[in-house]
This record gives C-alpha cells, structure tokens and sequence, in this order.
C-alpha cells in the first residue's frame, strides 16, 4: 500500500517532484563540482605554481650557513663549499620522490670577456636527461623551471644536440650590449682556461639574468677547473601547505614526538622535503623558498575557502527551493492529508510517506546530480588547468550526507504544515 | 446503553458559540439524523463525535470514554478504530483506484486485504468498478466507494456529513439503503443531513438551530 501511495504521488505529482528533483540536482551537482575540485586543486594549483619557478633551494652546509649569518642574497656565494653534481639523482630517491616535478643544478662564475669586460656565466643543465637506478627515465632543468622567459632569440638548448655543449644563451640585455646574434662565436676566459661557444638563444628573464651568460654545466665547470661541482640546486615540489605542525617541525624535527614526527615525514610538507633531501644529499642544506611556499599556501587556502562557500551557498539555495517545492506539494494535498487523518493515519505516518516520497525524488535528484557535478568539475579541470580532476571517492558520501540534511532541512517546514493540518479545516469547515 | 453521550457541551469560537450547552445521546445500534440550517452547528458537533475537533466546554463521552480529554494521538486512534467517516464532498485520493481507497482505510486500521475490499466494494455494488479511479466514477459511485471505505474496519460508529447533498435521487436511495443494512447489521449511525427526506429514514431526528438543540423528532413511520 505504501508502495503504490509513493509511487501514486510521485506519478500524480510528477511535474512538482521533477522540480523538485531539479534543485536537488542542481544542488548536488554544484557541491560535488565544487568539493571534487576543491579537493584536487591543491595538485593543480601546485602545478601551475611550479611553472614560476622553485619552491626549494639546497646548497652545501657551510655555504647555508655563512648565507644565513651575513644574509648575503641568492647566488652571492662567500665560500668554496660546494655540491656533487653526481649526488643530484639522489633527489629522486626520497619518500616524496614523485612529488620533485623539476630540479637543476647551478654553478656560477666570471667570464672575461674578449673586449676586457667581465660577465657572469651560469652553468646549468637545459634538459638534461637522467636514467636513475631506479629504472625512472627523466629530463630534467632550467628549460622547465624558467617557463617564463621568452626566447626572443634562437631556442632553448637542447642538451640532447652534440652541439649544445660548445652553446651558450644569453640574456637579451648583453646580447644588445655586445651586439651578440645567433650563431655568433664567444670567446669566454674563465679562471682556468679560454673556450669558444656559440650563442644558440638570446631569453628576455626580466630580471637580472638578461645581463648574464646561460652554460651547460660541463662547460662552466671546465672554465673554472671545478668539474663535477656545484653552487646550488633550485628544485620545483609539489607540497602540502603548512601547518601548525610544519611549522614546528621546521624550526626543529628532533622535538616532535615519535607520532608527530611520523605524520609530518609522511606528508609533503615543504620542510619536511627538505629535510629528506639533506638526508639523501651529503652535506647538503635544502631550504624553502618561503614567499612561493607561503603564496602556494595563501592561493589553496582561499581557493579551498572559495569552493566551500559556493558548496555552501548552493546548498542553502537548494534547501530554499526544497522547502518552497514541498510546502507547495503539501498545500496542494492538504485535503488528502486531512482525509487520511480522518480515517486514522497518524502524524508520523504521514510524515514517513513523504518524507519517504521527497527522498526517494533526493536520490534520483542526487544521483544524476553527483554525475552532472562530476562533469562539472571537469569541465572547471579542463578550463582552467587543462587537466581533469581526479574522482574522489570521498565526496560521494559527503555530498550523499549533504543532500540528505539539505532535503530534511527544506522539508522541516512542510512537515510543521502537516502536523499543524486538522482533518476538519480541509474536509467540511470548522464549523 | 449509550455509545455516545455529549454533556453540556459548547463550542466557542471568538464571540460565537457554535455549540451553545449541547446535551443529546445515542443509544448503540440507533440510527440518529442531525438537521438544522447552515450555521446551526451541525458541522461543528460532527467534528467534536468523529474526534476531529474538542469542545469548549462539557463532555463527550464514546463508548465510555470521555474524549474531550484525550491528546490528538489518542483520538486518532479513536478515529480509527471506532469510527467511519462519510463526507459530502466524497474525499477520495485521486491516484488510487475505488479498491486502494478502501484499502488505504484497512492500511492505517490493521493490514491492507484486497478480497476484503473487494467484498466491501460488491456490498456497495462496486465490485466491477473496483480499478478505476475517482476521477473515472460518477458521484454516486464515489460516495458509494466512501460508504464501502467507512464501513471496511467494522466501526461501531458510522458518522455521516450530508452524504447523499451531491447526489441524484437514485444514488441518494441506494446510500439509504446500505445505511438500513447497516442499521439492520447493528451499526450506530449518525447522519448530518439538511435533507428533511433523509432524516426521515432515520429511528431519531434532533434539530440544531444557534448550536443549541431545538427539538427532537421520534420517526413513528421508521422501517428497520
């Protein structure tokens, strides 16, 4: 019998319960959108945030530690200390190996120049190609983690020509100067010996750099007679904003408990990256970039803040126009509802079959929503990151649960209709 | 012995008493009609017996029981387990067939049996319409429908609000009928009716005017 009064209403009333199910689906679709991004934005943002550059730079110990005590900018360098460039792979064999999207060694030096003026040259890798023990192939360096300058010139070397190692790049600021064009010979004196390179791409950085000369590494370190070292590495990680814990586990990790300790390794905190990478490096010192690790942090909080209000506010909305829908249901049956009551249908049986009714319209409304809202939130994928978002499991019983509050909530006041109705009103009068 | 008893009772609305220290009884088993204008109060005493209203003041005794006391969940019960309402506007839910409508009545009372409702709906002379709707039945097949409904429980009361104003002559006769069946059967009936021929089917007549009893009318001429 209940089955065929549900079915009776939900056939009856078809054109208000198909409204109904639409503002539970538009509804669900806008919270599970939103949540599903929500929760795969810190990715993406991430993503896009490493195009601007690394989040991490590592340097030796001793070199850190004079950096730290006279404050001297990046790239000063006060000692000799240096870094392995053989210990580089390294980086990909730490527990957040996966999350290292990019890295590149530097190694700086003074160049004379055949009219008598200096330049600085920076010996790099462009792209460079790794093969790790690991079996991983990757190419890695400055190509991908200097995505912003424009190659007004030429290209960006590519390290897998024989003929990028006699090349160089060089910013457009020395080029005007020296009157540099591509495929000029440069003769560069380091401090060990003299070599000619070819001017392969003139980049416009912006900055500093367009008054300096790109190398790859081998080449920089035959100048100056410093082979297989390295000033710094700069690497580009994917991260977990920081916490409470992060930040205490970066001013020191041995005070944390062994609880603690174990959480904060085994999530990508920026600090905790860093100390992985100065277990894996030899007397090596990683550090945050702190404004890229602070901005990524800032962007995903109000980004996730964002998405949380737009869930929010679609779901006040939707519990708005479930309750107008329902109470208008109710209205229109009063008269049922008052027969029913007369021949002895309590409250809360009455209650049950629609609420009964409402939810069953709750989960077709619920079900084609969570899949519109999927679609939804690729489309926001593809948009605005160009990638797709990821599934994510856990949103399905959120937004099931959501949906659920929002359709008894929007319910509530049709329901006190309900209970309020006395069979006498509607059948013959009160008097 | 009085199935139901009403003691001084008025209903007092605002200003308006629309039951003015009503004292009337039933016997079980009598078949009693309740005449009077619009605005005598007939409404409003249907209300206060079939446990749907509460007086102002006074008493109203079913079975015993005084109900003018009672919580709304327990006049429910009541309601269901006492009493068959009858209405003149017939109420029927529009999406389920005669024998649904019926059956919605045994749902809330016990268990749904359709060959009951089957049966109920062939004492009415309903049975070869038991699948439509209301909305494919003439009048006097809904308040036919509606008799069948109030009386599937086996009700000791049956309480009727002008259940024969909307129909036709012939319709009207077999509503009369069935309710002499089921006077005949032992069934308490109270019929509301302004309809002087339809009163005059009843055992007793007891004439509202102003919420206050004006008189009472013994039907010499009643045949059982």
């Amino acid at each position: 019998m209940l089955f065929k009064m549900i079915r009776g209403v939900l056939y009856h009333q078809r054109a208000k319960m198909l409204l109904i199910a639409f503002t539970i689906v538009l509804g669900t679709s806008l919270a599970t959108g939103m949540l599903n991004v929500m929760w795969d934005v810190g990715d993406k943002v991430n993503q896009e945030l490493k195009t601007y550059g690394a989040n991490i730079t590592v340097k030796p110990k001793d070199a850190s530690l004079l950096t730290d005590i006279y404050d001297v900018g990046e790239g000063e360098q006060l000692s000799e200390a240096y870094l392995n460039e053989e210990d580089l792979p390294k980086l990909k064999t730490i527990f957040w190996a996966f999350n290292i999207v990019d890295f590149t060694p530097f190694l700086e030096a003074d160049a004379s120049l055949p009219d008598g003026t200096d330049a600085k040259i920076v010996g790099t890798w462009f792209n460079h190609h790794l093969s790790l023990p690991t079996g991983e192939e990757l190419d890695a360096g400055i190509a991908g983690m200097r995505s912003w300058w424009d190659v007004t010139g030429g290209n960006w070397l590519d390290e897998s020509e024989p003929s990028a190692a006699s090349s160089v790049m060089v910013g457009t600021l020395l080029a005007e100067e020296k009157g540099w064009k591509i495929g000029d010979e440069i003769t560069l004196a380091g401090s060990a010996k003299e070599m000619t390179a070819t001017v392969a791409g003139i980049y416009d950085a912006g900055g500093d750099e367009d008054l300096e000369i790109y190398a790859p590494l081998d080449l920089v370190q035959a100048l100056t007679d410093r082979e297989g070292k390295v000033d710094r590495i700069e690497v580009s990680a994917l991260t977990t904003p920081d916490n409470e814990l992060a930040q205490r586990a970066a001013k020191n990790p041995s005070a944390l408990s062994s609880r603690d300790y174990e959480t904060w390794y085994c999530t990508a905190y920026v600090s905790a990256i860093c100390y992985q990478i100065q277990e894996a490096i030899p007397n090596a010192s990683a550090a945050a970039v702190r404004q890229v690790a602070e901005s990524e942090g800032t962007i995903l909080d109000k980004t996730q803040l964002l998405m949380l209000l737009i869930t929010a506010l679609s779901l006040i909305g939707a519990a708005l126009g479930i309750s107008n829908l329902v109470t208008a249901s109710v209205m229109e049956r009063s008269m049922e509802i008052g027969l029913l009551k007369a021949i002895g249908a309590r409250d809360r049986s009455i209650t049950f079959v629609i609420m009964v009714e409402i939810l069953v319209t709750a989960l077709i409304g619920g079900v084609a929503g969570y899949f519109l809202g999927f679609g939804f939130a690729q489309l926001i994928g593809q948009s605005v990151f160009g990638s797709a978002i990821e599934m994510k499991l856990k949103v399905i019983p959120i937004v099931a649960a959501l949906i659920t509050l929002v359709t008894l909530a929007g319910s509530l006041p049709a329901i006190r209709m309900v209970l309020r109705l006395r069979p006498a009103e509607v059948l013959h009068g009160g008097q | 012995m009085a199935l139901l008893e009403l003691k001084n009772v008025s209903k007092i609305y605002g200003d308006l008493k629309a039951l003015n220290d009503v004292s009337i009884s039933v016997e079980k088993g009598e078949w009693v009609a309740i005449m009077g204008p619009s605005g005598s109060g007939k409404s409003t005493m249907m209300n206060i017996i079939g446990c749907m209203d509460k007086p102002s003041v006074g008493e109203v005794l079913l079975d015993g029981v005084d109900i003018s006391k009672e919580p709304q969940k327990v006049l429910t019960d009541i309601r269901r387990e006492k009493i068959g309402l009858i209405f003149q506007q017939f109420h029927m839910v529009t999406y389920l067939t005669a024998v649904e409508n019926v059956m919605v009545s045994q749902y809330y009372h016990s268990m749904p049996d359709e060959a009951e409702a089957l049966e109920a709906l062939d004492r009415v002379g309903l049975k070869e319409r038991a699948k439509h709707l209301p909305g494919q039945l003439s009048g006097g097949e809904q308040q036919r429908v509606c008799v069948a409904r109030a009386l599937i429980n086996h009700p000791e009361l049956i309480l009727a609000d002008e259940p024969t104003g909307n129909l036709d002559e012939t319709n009207e006769n077999i509503v009369l009928d069935l309710f002499r069946q089921l006077h005949r059967e032992g069934t308490t009936l109270i019929v509301v009716t302004h309809d002087p021929e339809v009163a005059e089917a009843a055992q007793r007549t007891i004439v509202l005017e102003h919420g206050r009893v004006a008189r009472e009318i013994i039907n010499e001429n009643f045949e059982a």
